[in-house]
């Protein structure tokens, strides 16, 4: 596609969790693998938000990751701006990695608390050169008035500020590089509500202020609806589907997608009798055969416990869902 | 109403720190009804844990009651010897707390740990308070119980284990069941189960809930009435349906718009500015007045009182209060 500024293609990632080697030995067993994403496409377009939704155990952290570079993927490949982001050697990446960033969850956690502020925000000028002296200092200043917080704030130290004013300096460090591209895993769930309403609707503003392009990670399907233009939705390492952000939420596809929906509570008070829920998440370690999602999908059929569905196009998106591909949803 | 199952009046809780006392809770008061479901709100460190801990005289020290009391049954149970307070905690009052992973003891097996629990409590044999245990994680619904009952709690899944935690707090038949974020750790999906499981165990048994959450959303689905904490003050209480629906306090109002809904389509959530003072800084008057869109300059010297509206609410703002009512 024309406009998609990062393509993934069949991203796949193991990890080894075998037990040690000696134990491996006494007690016969072989090497143990976790597939934590599985033959993962999509596309995020230049200046959309694209979420990927899932619980715990989905690997969307892990294909956050895969993205800016901080773990390697087993398989596939990740095009930023129409260039491959593994191979590439030392002096083209430095060039690819300033225009992209990445916003944790724990503000707590992602702030050095030995440097100020004013520090943490200018070590990506300083490390692509952008500016330096005065000039660099002026940049911090600006950076912090753009995220809501004061110039002054330059000398202080992380835990001088509270959550929601710590994602604010970790905004700002993220902007210093000027980027294009900025993952956000999960960077309102460490956050009380009203500070969160705080931090999406900046993040938004920024978006237009800057033309930014967002991949939004979340598990809460209230935010991502408010977030997102388009949505993925991940089941045990696989995409269930993909879709138009408002689409998802009137007509979703895939079993696991109206499931999902169903549990969110009902804060409309609506009266909306909900269906149960059934079941619980495989073990990643010990996925079911056929589709992952098949033992606990109310449209299950003898096929889903066999063949792992492919991604189908429909409209806008995709359904990886037997049921959705016969028409039997 | 007759005499309320839970009543708890101008509670204050406080710890002493080197610079000074600081208030968790300052003059909180509520009943919970006989088998009434009851939502405490609010965003951390409003003093939600603190009030469900003061309940069951588990402050940690060197916090203290400071004032106020808070009566089971009419009965004063906030001075009471600690063990008698232990007769009372895990028997008429039992607990659900968010992590179950450290609720449960990860070295007895389940059904050594529920049969304890019943035994302590209730006059029964060995062989009947297997049954019961057996009969309680069945309820829960935990699949083949029968079975499953001499597992260790890290044979459980998170959820699992939550339902066996439900089971504990259960196992003695407590009229009131203290219920702490009990959902937070866990995904949505498995959320939904537990808040159904909960529910229904409990109006099937007739107890009581206090279900301490910051989660709106499972407040709206759970309970009947909710009460909003903020900085360790009422903010308000009433029917849940009013007080989603039709906030009275500015902060409940606030609160209400910054939540993303699934059918809400606006561009822009509504934002409170500023964040809740820390107990070292709360402002003078009323403690949300800093942030608060209808100030009004009276807010910022006296503390309102908990004001009667219709339908059993109260709410504390001077825009409700009748002037010259300030709060202490």
């Amino acid at each position: 596609m024309a406009d998609a500024l990062v393509q993934v293609q069949g991203l796949t990632r193991y990890f080894d969790v075998s037990k040690p080697w000696l134990n491996r030995v006494i007690e016969r067993e072989p090497k143990a693998y976790l597939t934590a994403v599985a033959d993962v496409s999509f596309d995020i377009r230049r200046g959309e938000t694209f979420a990927l939704v899932g619980e715990s155990g989905s690997g969307k952290s892990t294909i956050a990751k895969m993205i800016v570079g901080l773990l390697e993927p087993s398989d596939g490949r990740i095009l930023f701006d129409g260039q491959p982001m593994t191979g590439t050697d030392g002096a083209a990446m430095r060039k690819l990695r300033r225009r992209f960033q990445m916003i944790f969850q724990d503000p707590f956690a992602s702030l050095n608390p030995r440097w100020r502020v004013g520090e943490i925000i200018a070590e990506p000028i300083r490390t692509f050169g952008l500016a330096s002296g005065a000039e660099m200092r002026r940049e911090v200043g600006r950076l912090l008035e753009v995220v809501g917080l004061g110039a002054r704030d330059a000398a202080k130290f992380p835990h001088e500020f509270s959550g929601g004013q710590r994602q604010r300096i970790a905004i700002a460090r993220a902007l210093s590089s000027r980027p294009e591209f900025i993952v956000c895993d999960e960077p309102t769930s460490a956050l009380d509500v009203s500070v969160q309403a705080q931090i999406l609707n900046l993040m938004r503003d920024l978006q237009d202020e800057f033309g930014l392009t967002y991949l939004f990670i979340s598990h809460d399907l209230s935010v991502v609806r408010h977030m997102a233009n388009r949505i993925g939705v991940l089941y045990l390492g696989r995409l269930a589907e993909v879709a138009d952000g408002k689409r998802l939420f009137t007509e979703p596809r895939h079993p696991y997608s109206r499931m999902l929906l169903d549990a969110v509570p009902d804060l409309e008070m609506s009266g909306r009798r909900r269906k149960r829920v059934e079941g619980e998440i495989p073990n990643p370690i010990d996925p079911p055969p056929g589709c992952a999602f098949h033992p606990r999908c109310p449209l299950v059929a003898d096929r889903c416990r066999r063949e792992i569905p492919q991604p189908v196009a429909r409209g806008d998106g995709m359904a990886a869902c037997f049921a959705v591909e016969e028409g039997r949803g | 109403m007759a005499e309320p199952l839970l009543s708890v009046r101008d509670l204050v809780v406080e710890f002493p720190t080197r610079r000074g006392t600081l208030r968790a809770l300052d003059r909180v008061s509520f009943d919970i009804g006989e088998g009434e479901v009851l939502g405490m709100v609010g965003e951390s460190g409003a003093g939600k844990s603190i009030t469900g801990s003061a309940i069951i005289g588990l402050i940690d020290r060197p916090g203290r009651i400071a004032g106020g009391e808070i009566r089971l049954r009419g009965e004063r149970i906030d001075t009471l010897p600690e063990d008698k307070l232990r007769r009372i905690r895990g028997k008429r009052i039992g607990m659900v707390f968010q992590d179950p992973l450290t609720s449960l003891n990860p070295l007895y097996t389940v059904a050594q740990q529920l049969i304890e629990t019943i035994r302590t409590h209730l006059d029964v044999s060995e062989r009947e308070a297997r049954e019961r245990a057996v009969a309680l994680l069945d309820q829960v619904g935990i699949p083949a119980a029968r079975r499953r009952i001499d597992d260790y709690p890290h044979h459980f899944s998170g959820g699992m284990r939550q339902r066996v935690v439900i089971a504990l707090a259960l196992a003695a038949e407590p009229e009131l069941v203290i219920a702490d974020e009990p959902t937070t750790a866990l995904d949505v999906s498995v959320q939904a189960q537990i808040i159904d499981v909960l529910r229904d165990i409990c109006a099937d048994r007739g107890a009581a809930v206090m279900l301490i959450t910051h989660d709106m959303g499972v407040i709206a689905e759970t309970a009947d009435r909710v009460a909003v904490l903020y900085a360790g003050r009422m903010a308000e209480i009433g029917p849940v349906r009013d007080v989603i629906k039709a906030a009275e306090h500015p902060y409940t109002s606030g609160l209400m718009g910054s939540i993303p809904t699934l059918a809400q389509t606006a561009d822009r959530l509504t934002q409170i500015p500023g964040s809740m003072p820390r107990l070292d800084a709360i402002p003078q008057g009323c403690a949300f007045n800093p942030r608060c869109p209808r100030v009004m300059p009276h807010c910022r010297t006296d503390q309102p009182p908990l004001t009667p509206r219709a339908q059993g609410r109260q709410v504390a703002c001077w825009l409700y209060a009748p002037a010259g009512a300030a709060h202490g």
